[in-house]
């Protein structure tokens, strides 16, 4: 017999132990598929880390996939925090690159210096408005936010094919359903010559801080916290429960929006409906692979995207499918859900003659 | 051990019972003793034991340490299988749980006979069932009618059937813990009337409990549990009520007591308030309170009160009807507003409603006034004001905890009671809502609450004490209403009323004075 005994006190040893056990464990998995593939195994993890550590280039490739994660899984911790199941980092990350395309493909011309906040405002408030009616159908008429936000997706992704086959197709494009592309004074710079690596890094890491800071020592982190941990007691001491649920939505729709505009302004330059490869539904991997820490979110998503860049070189070099790293991702959020159980729970086994004894 | 001379045979031992909950000891070498047609109660604070104690009896728990022993047929004491319900069950013991173990979509009969009637020939089983229920019910005087479903039943009548379901599979042992909590007086008198009768027919019955007027009043001998220790065991003729307290939580107690005082003006007025709905609606409440007063409101739970405490706190819109405090017309079903404009309020459910369990307790000590001046700047929050707040409350309010840092979620009942004392009452608030404020917490914890309601009204706060335990209902009020079915009736001055003119309110009877 399985006994559970919970645990009074969590250490914080354990708490930043556990996800990090849980990818551990899933890299550990994976093997099993590689061997049955009939590769290597060994080789095949230290061609993934050298494909993602290996060289200069492998790092900037590894930092800029990891830049838009870094904000859809944002976007999914600080609405977890509060009990609300954004899925919709997708539909909220097209959002936002459409209206960073909108703004700055031309319809304004400006220098850098205002034009990149422009289109990054822009890309916010797009992603942010895209939470405004799921999470007033939550409060008002209690809509399941999970179904409202992950349908939302494919109403959005629709509504951008639509845009990009009519009023925002590229003319120039030879009939490719694309956007016109970013003026220059849109985009954002690079980091380091030559490299993929953009300042949206930057933004991304900035955003990180800034969530962290706002949900540990703000009065409305404070009320989201509380309302996330249970609504009833904070309705109950006066907290504007609708209201933190309405700014909680609009943050994280806001945080994907960013992503979508990292991924147009930073990387491709112009908007295509494929632009993103679920970057909103890793997002939400990588916020429960970070306990839904801000700060974790950051190492989370690098781990993430170090899987995808990493896997993506092996494969090309030993012919495992790079399907490798979405089997990865996807039982590390299992682990991760698993180790949760660990963590909170003390699990003894008691063996029928080990109660008879007890006894 | 041999009964002596005039004395009844031991039907049921525990000895040296020890019980450990990872490093929480809930028993310690315990020694029980129960005898044919003997009523024990087992009585002491939350936390003290007494329900693992019976657990342990039951078979759902198996002691670390010790031995359960029963009266066999022939009278002699046998080791029972720890850890086995079937085992107590087949030697005779029946447990009636606090909360009932009955299905409630089967009728009373069903309910009675499920697992004892065989699966071959029911219905002649079923007719020999039905002939030894009827015998039962005449010998213990437990009238039930058996045909009806058991949710139609009332709670009193559903305990019953519990009762009837451990005499029908012959429990000579019947154990019942806390089987008061949920009864009107009328119904607990009824009740150990009917253990009586039981017990004069050879059944030995323990009953838990921590309300010393009814330990008093049914019990032959008392045992009494401390911190998972047995430190009283005695007849009950030789105990009394300051006596068997001491024993129960260890020192001294000064019971609470309010000084006569002559109300103030008028300060919260409710008129033909109606809100809810289905059975803890509220219809056509009013009532005016006046500044110095505790106006108690007395029923049995699902009548309407927390439905009036929720409309008090700004929980719940009032669908019909007005609220006024001190004579302006309060709207806003808002709990924000309630509290700015000085209504303190205590909840029933201190878990769900008083605290975030997740959050320290320096958070939640200022979660009613973050938004104000003293913890925040500009939106962030002030660590150092809500710190030391925290650290001046838990001084005042004796919280006993590692510090503001530590999760509320860890602490005890009263504990986090105090808490929500700390942050309500220090607001110094005009009215103050509290909902069975002392519900679940011991002595002590209650003592606390009490004072610091007594504490309020002196200061000129007018109080609604909203509880079921008549003992401070009338300790505590000026003024008590009874609430049933959600009417309120008009509140007396409690040195006009007693105990038996609340219970039959409670029950639904209305008093001579309410016809008129």
């Amino acid at each position: 017999m399985i006994r559970f005994e919970p645990r009074e006190n969590v250490s914080s040893a354990r708490r930043v132990g556990a996800p990090v056990a849980a990818a551990l464990v899933a890299l550990l998995l994976a093997s099993l598929p590689i061997a049955a593939a009939g590769a290597p195994v060994l080789e095949a993890y230290l061609l993934m880390a050298r494909g993602a550590f290996g060289s200069v280039f492998a790092f900037s490739e590894l930092l800029a996939r990891a830049t838009p994660l870094i904000l859809t899984g944002l976007a999914a911790a600080v609405a977890f925090r509060a009990r609300l199941w954004n899925i919709g980092g997708e539909g909220q990350l097209y959002a936002g690159a459409l209206a960073a395309v909108a703004v700055g493909t031309g319809a304004i011309s400006a220098p850098p210096a205002l034009l990149i906040p422009l289109v990054v405002l822009a890309g916010a408030f797009a992603g942010g408005m895209m939470m405004l009616l799921p999470t007033l159908l939550k409060v008002r008429l209690g809509a399941d936010e999970v179904v409202t936000t992950l349908l939302l997706n494919f109403v959005v992704i629709l509504a951008v094919q639509m845009m990009l086959e009519g009023p925002m197709k590229d003319p120039m494009g030879m009939g490719w359903p694309q956007s016109e592309p970013m003026l220059d004074e849109a985009m954002l710079p690079k980091l380091l010559e030559r490299m993929r690596v953009h300042s949206g890094l930057i933004l991304a890491l900035v955003m990180a801080v800034a969530v962290h800071v706002f949900l540990k020592r703000t009065v409305w982190g404070f009320e989201i916290r509380a309302v996330g941990e249970n609504p009833e007691a904070a309705r109950h001491a006066g907290i504007p429960v609708t209201a933190t649920f309405v700014r909680v939505g609009l943050l994280s729709g806001a945080l994907a929006g960013l992503a979508g505009v990292s991924e147009v302004a930073g990387l491709k330059g112009y908007l295509t409906a494929d632009l993103s490869p679920g970057f909103g539904y890793t997002g939400i991997v990588v916020a429960m692979l970070a306990g839904l820490s801000p700060l974790g979110v950051v190492f989370a998503a690098l781990f993430i995207a170090g899987i995808f860049v990493g896997a993506d070189s092996m494969s090309r070099a030993i012919g495992v499918s790079n399907y490798l790293a979405d089997l990865v991702v996807a039982t590390s959020l299992i682990c991760v859900l698993v180790s949760g159980l660990f963590v909170r729970f003390r699990i003894r086994l008691v063996t029928p003659k080990a109660r008879k004894a007890d006894a | 051990m041999t009964s002596g001379p005039g004395e009844q045979p031991v039907v049921l031992a525990l000895s040296g019972i020890t019980k450990r909950f990872g490093a929480l000891l809930a028993n310690e070498a315990v020694d029980l003793e129960l005898r044919r047609g003997q009523i024990v109660a087992l009585l002491g604070e939350n936390g003290a034991g007494k329900t693992t104690l019976m657990n342990i009896l039951f078979g759902h728990y198996v002691a670390d340490e010790g031995t359960v022993s029963v009266a066999g047929a022939d009278g002699r004491l046998e080791p029972m299988e720890p850890g086995s319900p079937g085992a107590a069950l087949r030697s005779g013991i029946g447990m009636v749980h606090q909360h009932f173990t009955l299905a409630e979509n089967l009728t009373a009969f069903e309910n009675i006979v499920l697992g004892t009637v065989p699966l071959i020939r029911p219905g002649l089983a079923g007719r020999n069932a039905r002939a030894r229920l009827a015998e039962l019910m005449r010998r213990s005087g437990l009238e039930v009618d058996l045909d009806v479903r058991v949710s139609r039943l009332s709670v009193g009548e559903q305990q019953r059937v519990e009762i009837l379901k451990a005499l029908y599979r012959d429990a000579r042992v019947l154990v019942l813990d806390e089987p008061t909590a949920v009864l009107t007086p009328q119904e607990s008198d009824t009740l150990f009337a009917t253990l009586k009768s039981l017990a004069a027919q050879g059944i030995a019955i323990v009953f838990i409990s921590h309300k010393l007027a009814e330990v008093l009043a049914a019990s032959d001998r008392v045992a009494v549990l401390r911190l998972g220790r047995k430190v009283a065991d005695l007849p009950t003729a030789e105990c009394d009520r300051q006596k068997l307290a001491e024993l129960m939580v260890g020192h001294a107690v000064t019971p609470s007591r309010r000084e006569p005082k002559a109300p103030g003006a008028a300060l919260l007025t409710l008129d033909g308030v109606s809100a809810g709905e289905g059975r803890d609606s509220i219809r056509d409440v009013g009532f005016t309170l006046h500044e110095g007063e505790i106006l108690g409101i007395a029923g049995v739970s699902g009548n309407g009160q927390s439905t009036l405490a929720r409309l008090l706190s700004g929980l719940l819109p009032a669908e019909r009807g007005s609220l006024f405090l001190r004579d302006k017309p309060v709207h806003a079903h808002d709990a924000g507003d309630m509290i700015r404009s000085g209504i303190a309020r205590i909840p029933e459910d201190r878990h769900r409603d008083g605290v975030v369990g997740a959050m320290t307790v320096a958070e939640n000590l200022v979660i009613e006034e973050i938004r104000g001046r003293r913890y925040q700047r500009f939106g962030f929050l002030d660590f150092s004001a809500i710190a030391a707040r925290a650290r001046e409350a838990i001084a005042a309010y004796d919280i006993r905890c590692p510090g503001g840092g530590a999760v509320a979620r860890l602490l005890s009942g009263g504990n986090i009671q105090k808490i929500v004392l700390a942050r309500t009452l220090d607001a110094e608030p005009v009215v103050v809502l509290a909902a069975q404020p002392s519900r679940g917490l011991d002595i002590g914890a209650t003592g606390d609450v009490h004072r610091r309601l007594l504490e309020a009204r002196a200061r000129g706060a007018g109080v609604i004490l909203i509880s079921e335990d008549l003992d401070e209902l009338f300790a505590l009020s000026d003024r008590i209403a009874v609430i049933h079915r959600g009417h309120l009736s008009t509140p007396h001055p409690s040195e006009e009323l007693d105990r038996a003119s609340v219970g039959l309110m409670m029950a639904g009877h209305h008093t001579e004075s309410e016809a008129a």
